[in-house]
C-alpha cells in the first residue's frame, strides 16, 4: 500500500515545515499598534486626533517652558530677559517660594514648622504602616500637642495643661469602671471639660508665671501659604475619622435621642454649603462673642472644616456598615460580645474596610477644599499667589503661581490616592 | 421658650461685655498693636512684599496711626480682607482701622455704623479699551461687553452711567483685579472698568500698555478713606487728625528728611503746633504730644507716601491730579492745627 500513490502524486514531503515568522502585521509593534490604535475606522480617527492634540500641546507649551526664566526680580525683568519670546516666568516662584509655604511665619522660626512637619511623618508612620515599631503609638498620641506647641509656641503649660484635661478624664475613666458604660464615658468627658473651662486658665496663668518656660509664641495670623492648608487638613483629617465612626453609630442607634440628634446634625452640615460654614465662623460668630474674645480664627476654621468632613464621613461608614452581612452582627450578639466590643472586634474592622476608597476621597476633598478659606481673607496659598500678583513687581503673572500650587496638591492628593491602593491591597478588600 | 432665654441671656451677656471693655484707644495701647484691616492685594495700596512686609498708600495710613499711638510705626497687625468680610471685621472689633481704599458714601456712613475719618486718595471710575477698537470715548460704548468687578460701588456706577446715556451692555462678572486682567487681555470682555487708580496701575502691568486707552470720561466720585467704628469719638478724632498731620506736614514743607530740624522748633507757630514744641494738641488726643511727628517719621508727609508707593516714580505712575494739595489746585486739605 504504500506505494500506492507513488505513481498519481509526484511528490510527498515526508518532513515538517520549519516554523515560519507570523505575518508582518500579526507581530511586534505593527501588531500592537494595530490592535490597540487603529482597531477599526473609529479608533483609527480617535487615535489621530489624539495625535494631533498632544503634538498641538507640545508644539504650543514646549517653548512656554523651554524659555523658562528663573532669575529675575519682576515681571518686567522676565520680559526683558525674553526679548519677545513666550516663556514661563518662574522667577516669581524662585523669590516668592518662602512665602508661599510659610506665609508671614517668623523667618528665622521656620525650623518650628519644618520640625512640626518632619515629626508629624513620624507620628503617623505606626498608624500607616505596619512595619513600623509599634511603640512609635505612644508618640503619635502625644505628637498633637508637640505639634501645636512647635507651631503656635508660646508657654509650655498650655498644651501640657491642656493635655492633663486627657489625663483627667482617662482617671475617671478608671475610677468609674464599677459603673456602666454610659456613666463612666460621661462622667469622664465632663471631668475633662470641668478642667478645661474652669481650671485650665488659672492653673496656665499661674504656671507661666512662676515658671516661664517657653519658646516664641507666633500668632495665628502669621500663619499662610501651604503651612495654612495643612494644618487646617491635617487637624481636619486626623479629627473627622473618629468623629465621623461615633456619628455614623449614632445614626444606627437604637436609643432615639442619640439617633435624633446625629441625623439632625449629618442632614444639617451637609445640606450647607462649605463656604457658609466659613462665612459663619469669621463673621456670625464674632457677633454672639462678647467683645474683647480673643477666638482664634484658624480654630474656628479647623472646627468648621472639621464638622463639615465629619458629617460626610458618617454617611460614607454608614454606607460600610450597610454593606454588612446581618449575620455578623447576629454572630457578634452569639458570641457574647457588649456593643462596644462587637464594633471594635467585629464589625467596624470591616466596614472600615469596605470604606476605605470611600474615606480617602473625604480626606482628599478636604484637604482641597482648605483653599476656599481664601475667602475669609486667610493667606493660603491662593490668596498668598493673588497678594503677589497685586504688587507691581508681579502684577500680571499668572499660570506659573497656579501651577506650582497645582503641582505641590497634586503630590498630596496623589500620595494619599497611592496609599488608598496600597492599603485595599493589604487588607485584601475583595473577599477572596 | 428655653431658647429665647438661652438668646437673651447671651444678648445681655454680650451688652454687658461692650459696655465693660473700655476705649479703643485705651485696647490698643494695652494690646502694644494695632489691628488695621487691609485689602488681601490691591497694587500700590496694600500688598505684601517678599519679604512679607506690608506696602503700599493704605498700608502707610496704618503705619502712621500706630507710630502716633504706640510710638512704633512697626506695631502693627495687618488683617487681610476681603471686599465682603472687611465691614463685619471692623464692627465686630476684629480690627480697629479699616484702610482698604473704600469709598465714602451715605450708606456706608450713616447705615453701616461707621465713620469715616477723611478721605486719602480721591479716585474715580473709567474704562480701559484696547486701542484696536478705535474707541474715543465712553458715550461710544453702546452694546459693549463690560468686565466688573462684582459686590462693589462701580457695578452700580457702570448701570447709572449706561442707563442715563441710554445705552446697552453685556457684563461680564468677574471676582478680583487679577482676574479682570486675564480676562480682559483673553478678550473676553471689550471694556474694563474700575477705579482710574486700578486701571492706571493696571495697564502699566501690561506687557505692551500702549496698546490700551483710558477714556478720558470719569463716572463716578470714589473718595477712597479710612473709617472706624462709630461711637468712639476719641478714636475717630485720633485717626482723623494723624491723616491731617500728613495732609498739613506737606503744606508746611515738612518733610522726613527736616523733621528733626524742624522738630527743634521754628519760626512758624502752626508747625511748632504740628510737632508739638508749642501747645498742647496731643494731650487734647489723650496722646503724646510728638504724635503728629511720630506718624511723619514713620513714612514720610502725605505727599512723600504717595511719590514713594502710587505716584509718577512708581510703575503704577499717578499723577497727582485731583489729589494734589489745594494750594496746587486739587482737593486735598486738612484744617487748621490750632
Amino acid at each position: 500500500m504504500s506505494d500506492t500513490h507513488a505513481q498519481t502524486v509526484p511528490f510527498v514531503r515526508d518532513t515538517m515545515l520549519p516554523e515560519a515568522e507570523p505575518p508582518a502585521s500579526e507581530m511586534g509593534a505593527t501588531k500592537w499598534v494595530r490592535e490597540n490604535l487603529f482597531n477599526g475606522w473609529v479608533s483609527a480617527i480617535l487615535t489621530l486626533l489624539s495625535i494631533a492634540a498632544v503634538a498641538f500641546l507640545v508644539y504650543e507649551l514646549f517653548p512656554w517652558f523651554a524659555n523658562s526664566v528663573w532669575n529675575a526680580n519682576s515681571l518686567t525683568e522676565c520680559r526683558e530677559i525674553l526679548d519677545g519670546a513666550t516663556g514661563a516666568c518662574w522667577a516669581v516662584i524662585r523669590v516668592n517660594w518662602l512665602q508661599l509655604i510659610f506665609g508671614f511665619y517668623p523667618p528665622e522660626l521656620y525650623w518650628r514648622p519644618i520640625l512640626a512637619f518632619v515629626l508629624l511623618l513620624v507620628a503617623v508612620a505606626p498608624v500607616l504602616f505596619p512595619a513600623a515599631p509599634k511603640n512609635l503609638l505612644y508618640f503619635s498620641a502625644v505628637y498633637p500637642f508637640i505639634g501645636v506647641w512647635l507651631l503656635w509656641g508660646g508657654p509650655i503649660w498650655g498644651v501640657l495643661v491642656a493635655a492633663m484635661g486627657f489625663v483627667i478624664g482617662y482617671l475617671v475613666l478608671r475610677l468609674l469602671s464599677a459603673f456602666g458604660a454610659l456613666i463612666q464615658t460621661g462622667g469622664a468627658v465632663i471631668a475633662a471639660l470641668i478642667w478645661w473651662i474652669f481650671f485650665a486658665g488659672m492653673v496656665i496663668d499661674t504656671l507661666s508665671t512662676a515658671l516661664p518656660i517657653g519658646i516664641e509664641a507666633v500668632p495665628s495670623r502669621e500663619f499662610g501659604g501651604f503651612m495654612i492648608s495643612i494644618v487646617i487638613g491635617v487637624s481636619g483629617i486626623a479629627l473627622s475619622l473618629p468623629l465621623g465612626i461615633l456619628l455614623a453609630l449614632g445614626r444606627q442607634s437604637n436609643m432615639p435621642l442619640i439617633k435624633g440628634v446625629s441625623v439632625v446634625f449629618i442632614e444639617f452640615i451637609r445640606g450647607v454649603p462649605l463656604i457658609t460654614l466659613l462665612f459663619t465662623a469669621s463673621l456670625l460668630l464674632n457677633y454672639f462673642l462678647p467683645p474683647g474674645t480673643n477666638f482664634d480664627l484658624i480654630l474656628r476654621v479647623i472646627i468648621m472644616v472639621t464638622l463639615f468632613a465629619t458629617a460626610y464621613m458618617a454617611e460614607v461608614i454608614r454606607g460600610g456598615l450597610a454593606a454588612l452581612p446581618r449575620g455578623q452582627y447576629e454572630g457578634a450578639d452569639a458570641l457574647g460580645l457588649d456593643y462596644w466590643k462587637a464594633q471594635r472586634l467585629i464589625i467596624m474592622p470591616q466596614a472600615l474596610k469596605i470604606s476605605i476608597p470611600g474615606i480617602v476621597n473625604t480626606f482628599i476633598g478636604l484637604f482641597k477644599d482648605t483653599t476656599l478659606v481664601v475667602f475669609i481673607g486667610l493667606l493660603d496659598p491662593i490668596g498668598r499667589a493673588s497678594a503677589i500678583r497685586a504688587t507691581s513687581d508681579w502684577q500680571g503673572i499668572y499660570w506659573e503661581l497656579f501651577i506650582f500650587i497645582g503641582a505641590i496638591f497634586w503630590v498630596f492628593c496623589f500620595s494619599m490616592s497611592r496609599y488608598s491602593m496600597y492599603l485595599e491591597r493589604r487588607l485584601q478588600t475583595d473577599h477572596r | 421658650m428655653k431658647q429665647s432665654v438661652f438668646l437673651g441671656t447671651l444678648a445681655a451677656a454680650a451688652v454687658a461685655g461692650s459696655f465693660a471693655s473700655a476705649t479703643t484707644l485705651e485696647d490698643v495701647q494695652a494690646a502694644g498693636t494695632l489691628n488695621c484691616g487691609v485689602s488681601t492685594g490691591v497694587n500700590g495700596f496694600s500688598a505684601p512684599d517678599a519679604n512679607g512686609v506690608w506696602q503700599g498708600f493704605d498700608v502707610a495710613v496704618c503705619r502712621a496711626v500706630a507710630a502716633a499711638v504706640l510710638g512704633d510705626p512697626m506695631a502693627v497687625n495687618f488683617v487681610p480682607t476681603t471686599g465682603q468680610t472687611r465691614f463685619t471685621a471692623l464692627a465686630s472689633g476684629e480690627i480697629d482701622l479699616l484702610a482698604r481704599n473704600t469709598t465714602w458714601t451715605f450708606s456706608r456712613d450713616v447705615d453701616l455704623g461707621f465713620t469715616f475719618v477723611g478721605v486719602n486718595y480721591y479716585d474715580g471710575q473709567g474704562f480701559m479699551v484696547p486701542r484696536e477698537l478705535g474707541v474715543s470715548s465712553a458715550t461710544e460704548l453702546d452694546g459693549a461687553t463690560v468686565c466688573i468687578q462684582t459686590g462693589t460701588t462701580t457695578e452700580l456706577n457702570l448701570a447709572d452711567y449706561f442707563r442715563v446715556n441710554n445705552m446697552s451692555y453685556e457684563p461680564v462678572p468677574i471676582e478680583t483685579n487679577a482676574e479682570a486682567q486675564q480676562q480682559y487681555l483673553a478678550g473676553a470682555c471689550d471694556v474694563y472698568t474700575t477705579d482710574a487708580s486700578g486701571l492706571a496701575a493696571t495697564r502699566a502691568s501690561f506687557e505692551t500698555p500702549g496698546d490700551h486707552v483710558i477714556l478720558p470720561e470719569i463716572i463716578s466720585k470714589e473718595p477712597l478713606g479710612p473709617l472706624v467704628r462709630q461711637g468712639d469719638d476719641q478714636w475717630a478724632d485720633i485717626n482723623r487728625w494723624v491723616l491731617n498731620a500728613l495732609i498739613a506736614a506737606e503744606e508746611l514743607g515738612v518733610t522726613s528728611a527736616n523733621l528733626e530740624q524742624m522738630a527743634a522748633g521754628t519760626d512758624n507757630p502752626e508747625i511748632n503746633r504740628l510737632l508739638g514744641t508749642e501747645g498742647d494738641l496731643g494731650a487734647m488726643l489723650g496722646l503724646s504730644s510728638e504724635f503728629a511727628r511720630n506718624a511723619i517719621a514713620a513714612g514720610g508727609n502725605y505727599g512723600e507716601i504717595f511719590a514713594a508707593t502710587i505716584g509718577e516714580a512708581t510703575p503704577i505712575g499717578l499723577a497727582r491730579g485731583l489729589n494734589a494739595q489745594w494750594t496746587q489746585g486739587g482737593l486735598i486739605y486738612a484744617p487748621p492745627f490750632r
